[in-house]
C-alpha cells in the first residue's frame, strides 16, 4: 500500500483527490458525505458577497452518444449567506480534521474587502485559501473572477493583500482565457502566492437549438457565455499545468485542475508538475463514489511501479516538455500495418491520402485480397492513420534508425549563425 | 449445427465462447450508466457491485475490478461463465429498457480471466481467532465459507472426497463451458489464505463425522448432492448406461476415447446435467443424441441459453416420453431403449403438472448409449452420521441462519437445496457459503460474549 498523502504548500491531505469549488461543493452536507465517499480534501464552494443565481445553469457535450464528453456552466458563486457556509465549514473541519478543507473566496478588488473575508474563513479553522481569480462568466462582469485574473497587476496586488493578513497557504486559482497563462502565474508568484491552481473553466456556448434557434442552455430565451470544463477540457488544463510547471519563476506547487475523472488522468497530471488534483464535472455526472477506484487505481499503479509515496511522481515528466525548438529533427518514426490484425477498413489510407501524405497503398495479394502498405520512405511518422485506426496493435509507430546524430532546430539555427559568421558558402 | 472433429477430439472440449478482447471489454465498460443502487446488483444473488466493477474495466484498475467480483463471490470466474446472467444481472440491466443490456458476464470474465492470467491473490487472511472449523466439501458453497471464514481469522480445514476441490465446477460442468483451470485458480484462491484443503478424504469413510465433531469448533456441510438416481426400469445395468455427473466428470478428468463415435444417444431428463450430458456426447462423436424427457418444453429445468445451445449443437428433443425398458444384446450391450408417451395431468405437490403415461402408446427405438440424469441423490447416510435432521435427505437449517439441529453444524449449498425448486446455481451456493460463514462467527462470537 503506497502512501498516498499529499502536502501541497502545506496543505495536508490523506490523498491528492480534492473536489473543486464548484456546485458539489456548496454545502457542509454535500462535502460531508464526500469525505464519507473518500475524498481527501474539498475547497469549498467560493465564498463572498451572496449572489443571485439564474434558472437553467449547466448544459453538456455528447460526443457519438457518450454523455458530458464536455461540461458547462453559468452559475455564480455561492447564493447562501457567508455565515451559514463559515458554520458548515467549521462543522465539516471538526467532523474530518485530516482532511483538507480549503475555502475559495472572491470578493471585489478592494484591499479591505479582502482582509475581512480571508480572517472570517480562517476563523473557522480552513487548511488553505483559494483565491478564485477564474470563473468567466457573471462575476467577470463585475470585475471579479476572471475579470481580475486576465489582469496580472491585479493578480498580483490581490494576492499580495490577501497575504498581508493569511495564516494559512493561500492558492491562486487562474483562468485559462487568457494568452499566455504563465503570465498570471508568475504575477500570483510576485504577489506571495504559496501555490496556483488550473484550470478555471473556459468561456463557452454549448450549443444553439436547431428549432428554437435559443442557445443551450437559455434563460427565458436569452444565453450567455458560460465556464467550459469536462473530460474534453483535459488537455488544454495539462499544457497549462505543464507550461507552469517548467516556468522557473513560478516555483511553488500546482493544483492542478480540468477534466480529471479517473487516477489516470490524475497520474498525469501529477507527472507533469501537479502536486495534487481537484475534480468537479466527473463527479457530478456519477456521485462522489467515484473516488474509490481513483484512490484503488492510483495505489495499484504506485505498487506496481514500486513507487512508496505519491508525491515522489511530482514532476517527473517536466523535463520531458519543452520548447518545439528542442526537439530532434532527425528523429524518426514510420507507420506499420500488421495485416494480420487489419480488419481493411481502409480509414488510414482515405485519411492518409486526402489529407496526410499519400503514402499508405491499398494492394492485392496473390489470393486476390486487398491489404494495406506504408510506403516507409514517405511516410513522415504523423501518426495520423494509426489515430483513426480502429483497432488495437492493427498499426504500430515503429522508430527506425537514422543517420543523423540528434539536431534540434536550436542547434541547427546555432550552427547556421555560426557558420554564416565565418562567411562561408554553406551550399 | 457445431463441427465436430472426430479425429481431434480434444480440440472439440475447448471452450466454447471467446473471451472479450481488450477492446471490446472497454467500449462494453463505457457503455455501461454507472448506475446509482442498481437493478443487476440486487439481482445477483452474490450482490457484486457490477457497475463499480465495470468502471474500474474503463479506468483499466483490473486488479481493483477482480477484487470487486470475487469480494462478493469466490467463484466470480465460475460463475461469470454458468450464471444464468439473463435470468439475473442482464436481465435486470436498465437498458433492456432503452438499448439493449450490457455483457456483465463477459466482462466479469474479462476481469476474471485477467487476474488468471497474472495469478493475481487477491485476499489475505484475517488474523487468527484461535476457532477452528472443518468444511465437509470443497465445492462452491465450501470454498465460499471456507473463504470468509478465513478471511475472518478461522483455522479452516476443507475435507474434499475428490482428487481436486471446485466440486461441480471442477467435475460437473463440461469443459467446453467451464474449463478446470478457472475452477482451480478459485481453488487456489481459498489456498492462499492458509486453508488446508485435505482431498481425497471422504467424510464417513476416510474419517468419520464423529471425528470431525470432536476436533473443530464447528462444521461446516456442504457436500452438495449425489449421483443420479436409478431409474428404476429393466436394462439399467447394461454396458452403455452411464450416469451423466460421472459421465461428464469422465471427459474432465480422463483422456477422452472413441467411444462414442458413430453412436446413438439417449438422455433422460431436461435439466442442466442433461444438457451437459447430451452436448459432450456430440462432441465424443455421437452420430444421433436425443433427450428424453416425460414432461414438455415448459417444465424443463434447464436454461433457456443451455437448451439453445442443445439445439444449435443438433441435440433433438422428445417431449412427454418416458423410458420404459432398456433392452441389450447377447453380450450385454444396449440396442434399444423401450419408451412410451406421456400426457400431463394437473400439477402435483412440487406445483408442476404431473405426466402420465399414455397406455398403448409404447414404442422402441435404436440406440446404443443412454445417460440418466434425472436429478440427484442425497448423501442421506453422511447425513444421518451428522445426526442432522433432514427432510428426505435435505439438511433442515434455520431459515437465514444455515444452522442443522446440531448447533454445531452449519449447512450449505445443494445439501440445503429443496426439491421442486428447478435448478440449483452455482452463485447461489456461493452467496450461502458466506452467509453461513458470518452466521456461524455471529453464533460463535455471540457464544463467547455469553460465556464470558
Amino acid at each position: 500500500m503506497a502512501d498516498l498523502s499529499i502536502n501541497l504548500a502545506g496543505i495536508k491531505s490523506p490523498n491528492p483527490f480534492w473536489l473543486a469549488s464548484a456546485p458539489p461543493t456548496n454545502s457542509g452536507y454535500q462535502v460531508q458525505r464526500a469525505f464519507e465517499a473518500g475524498w481527501g480534501g474539498a475547497v469549498w464552494k467560493t465564498l463572498g458577497e451572496p449572489i443571485l443565481n439564474v434558472s437553467s445553469r449547466f448544459a453538456a457535450l455528447s460526443f457519438n452518444g457518450q454523455r458530458v464528453a464536455g461540461f458547462n456552466n453559468i452559475e455564480l458563486i455561492t447564493d447562501r449567506p457567508l455565515e451559514v457556509n463559515l458554520k458548515e465549514i467549521y462543522e465539516t473541519k471538526k467532523r474530518f480534521p485530516d482532511r483538507a478543507v480549503v475555502a475559495s473566496l472572491m470578493v471585489e478588488p478592494k484591499r479591505e474587502k479582502w482582509h475581512e473575508i480571508v480572517k472570517k474563513v480562517e476563523d473557522v479553522g480552513v487548511d488553505g485559501l483559494e483565491l478564485n481569480f477564474g470563473c468567466p462568466h457573471g462575476m467577470a462582469e463585475r470585475g471579479m473572477g476572471s475579470a481580475s485574473g486576465q489582469v496580472p497587476e491585479l493578480v498580483e496586488k490581490q494576492t499580495y493583500w490577501v497575504k498581508e493578513v493569511a495564516q494559512t497557504p493561500a492558492i491562486v486559482k487562474l483562468t485559462p482565457n487568457i494568452t499566455d497563462i504563465t503570465a498570471t502565474a508568475e504575477a500570483a508568484v510576485r504577489g506571495g502566492a504559496d501555490a496556483v491552481s488550473m484550470i478555471n473553466t473556459i468561456n463557452s456556448l454549448m450549443g444553439v437549438d436547431l428549432d428554437t434557434w435559443n442557445t443551450i442552455p437559455h434563460v427565458a430565451g436569452k444565453g450567455t457565455h458560460g465556464g467550459y470544463c469536462g473530460p474534453a477540457v483535459k488537455p488544454i488544463a495539462l499544457n497549462m499545468v505543464a507550461e507552469c510547471a517548467r516556468d522557473p519563476y513560478i516555483h511553488v506547487p500546482i493544483s492542478g485542475i480540468g477534466g480529471i475523472s479517473t487516477w489516470k488522468d490524475a497520474v498525469e497530471f501529477m507527472l507533469m508538475g501537479a502536486t495534487g488534483v481537484q475534480v468537479c464535472t466527473a463527479a457530478m455526472h456519477h456521485g462522489f463514489r467515484i473516488v474509490e477506484d481513483m484512490i484503488e487505481g492510483l495505489n495499484n499503479y504506485l505498487d506496481e511501479k514500486g513507487i512508496a509515496s505519491v508525491m515522489d511522481i511530482v514532476g517527473k515528466s517536466v523535463h520531458k516538455y519543452s520548447d518545439w525548438g528542442d526537439l530532434d529533427l532527425n528523429y524518426k518514426v514510420v507507420a506499420r500495418i500488421n495485416p494480420d490484425v487489419c480488419i481493411n477498413c481502409n480509414k488510414c489510407h482515405i485519411s492518409c491520402e486526402d489529407t496526410s501524405h499519400q503514402c499508405i497503398d491499398i494492394l492485392t495479394n496473390e489470393n486476390g485480397e486487398e491489404y494495406l502498405k506504408v510506403r516507409e520512405e514517405d511516410c513522415v511518422g504523423c501518426n495520423l492513420c494509426s489515430i483513426v485506426c480502429p483497432v488495437d496493435g492493427a498499426i504500430d509507430m515503429v522508430e527506425i534508425p537514422v543517420e543523423h546524430p540528434p539536431m534540434t532546430w536550436k542547434e541547427r539555427q546555432a550552427v547556421i549563425g555560426n557558420l554564416s559568421n565565418c562567411n562561408i558558402d554553406i551550399k | 449445427m457445431m463441427n465436430v472433429s472426430l479425429s481431434d477430439l480434444e480440440k472439440n472440449f475447448h471452450e466454447v465462447e471467446k473471451g472479450l478482447t481488450d477492446r471490446e471489454a472497454v467500449e462494453e465498460a463505457n457503455r455501461c450508466l454507472y448506475c446509482y443502487d442498481p437493478p443487476c446488483v440486487k439481482s445477483c444473488p452474490t450482490g457484486i457491485d457490477i457497475p463499480s466493477f465495470i468502471k474500474k474495466v474503463a479506468t483499466g484498475n483490473l486488479k481493483g475490478s477482480a477484487k470487486k467480483i470475487m469480494l462478493s463471490n469466490p467463484v466470480g470466474a465460475s460463475c461469470a461463465r454458468v450464471c444464468p446472467t439473463e435470468e439475473l444481472c442482464e436481465g435486470a440491466c436498465v437498458l433492456n429498457h432503452s438499448t439493449k443490456p450490457i455483457m456483465i458476464g463477459k466482462l466479469q470474465r474479462y476481469v476474471t480471466d485477467w487476474a488468471i492470467r497474472n495469478e493475481e491473490v487477491l485476499f489475505k487472511a484475517g488474523n487468527k481467532n484461535g476457532k477452528t472449523v472443518a468444511v465437509v466439501g470443497g465445492g462452491p458453497a465450501g470454498l465460499s465459507a471456507a473463504r470468509e471464514l478465513a478471511r475472518m481469522g478461522y483455522t479452516v480445514t476443507i475435507f474434499e472426497a475428490e482428487k481436486e476441490a471446485g466440486g461441480l465446477n471442477t467435475y460437473g460442468i463440461v469443459s467446453f463451458r467451464l474449463p478446470q483451470e478457472v475452477s482451480f485458480w478459485e481453488v487456489n484462491q481459498v489456498k492462499r489464505l492458509g486453508v488446508e484443503i485435505r482431498t481425497n478424504m471422504r467424510v464417513g469413510k476416510d474419517i468419520s463425522a464423529k471425528e470431525i465433531l470432536d476436533q473443530y469448533d464447528s462444521v461446516v456441510l456442504a457436500v452438495g448432492m449425489g449421483k443420479v438416481p436409478q431409474l428404476g426400469i429393466e436394462g439399467e445395468d447394461l454396458d452403455g448406461v452411464y450416469d451423466a455427473i460421472e459421465f461428464v466428470k469422465e471427459t474432465k478428468t480422463k483422456e477422452l476415447t472413441d467411444k462414442l463415435v458413430g453412436k446413438r444417444v439417449a438422455v433422460i431428463g431436461a435439466g442442466n446435467t442433461a444438457i451437459d450430458g447430451a452436448t459432450c456426447a456430440v462432441r465424443l462423436g455421437a452420430e444421433n443424441v436425443k433427450i428424453l424427457y416425460r414432461r414438455t418444453k415448459e417444465e424443463m429445468t434447464a436454461y433457456d441459453f443451455e437448451y439453445e445451445f442443445a439445439k444449435q449443437e443438433g441435440v433433438e428433443f422428445r417431449w412427454l416420453t418416458a423410458p420404459k425398458r432398456i433392452v441389450g444384446d447377447e453380450n450385454g450391450k444396449v440396442t434399444h431403449i423401450e419408451c412410451v408417451r406421456m400426457k400431463l395431468e394437473e400439477p402435483d405437490a412440487d406445483g408442476r403438472r404431473r405426466p402420465v403415461p399414455i397406455e398403448g402408446s409404447e414404442f422402441t427405438m435404436r440406440v446404443d448409449v443412454v445417460i440418466k440424469a434425472i436429478g440427484q441423490t442425497r448423501h442421506v447416510d453422511l447425513i444421518e452420521e451428522f445426526g442432522l435432521e433432514h427432510d428426505d435427505g435435505v439438511v433442515k437449517v434455520h431459515p437465514g441462519k444455515y444452522q442443522t439441529s446440531n448447533q454445531k453444524v452449519f449447512a450449505c449449498g445443494d445439501v440445503i437445496f429443496d426439491k421442486g425448486k428447478g435448478e440449483a446455481m452455482v452463485v447461489t451456493a456461493a452467496q450461502q457459503g458466506k452467509e453461513t460463514a458470518y452466521a456461524l462467527h455471529q453464533y460463535l462470537t455471540k457464544a463467547v460474549s455469553e460465556t464470558a
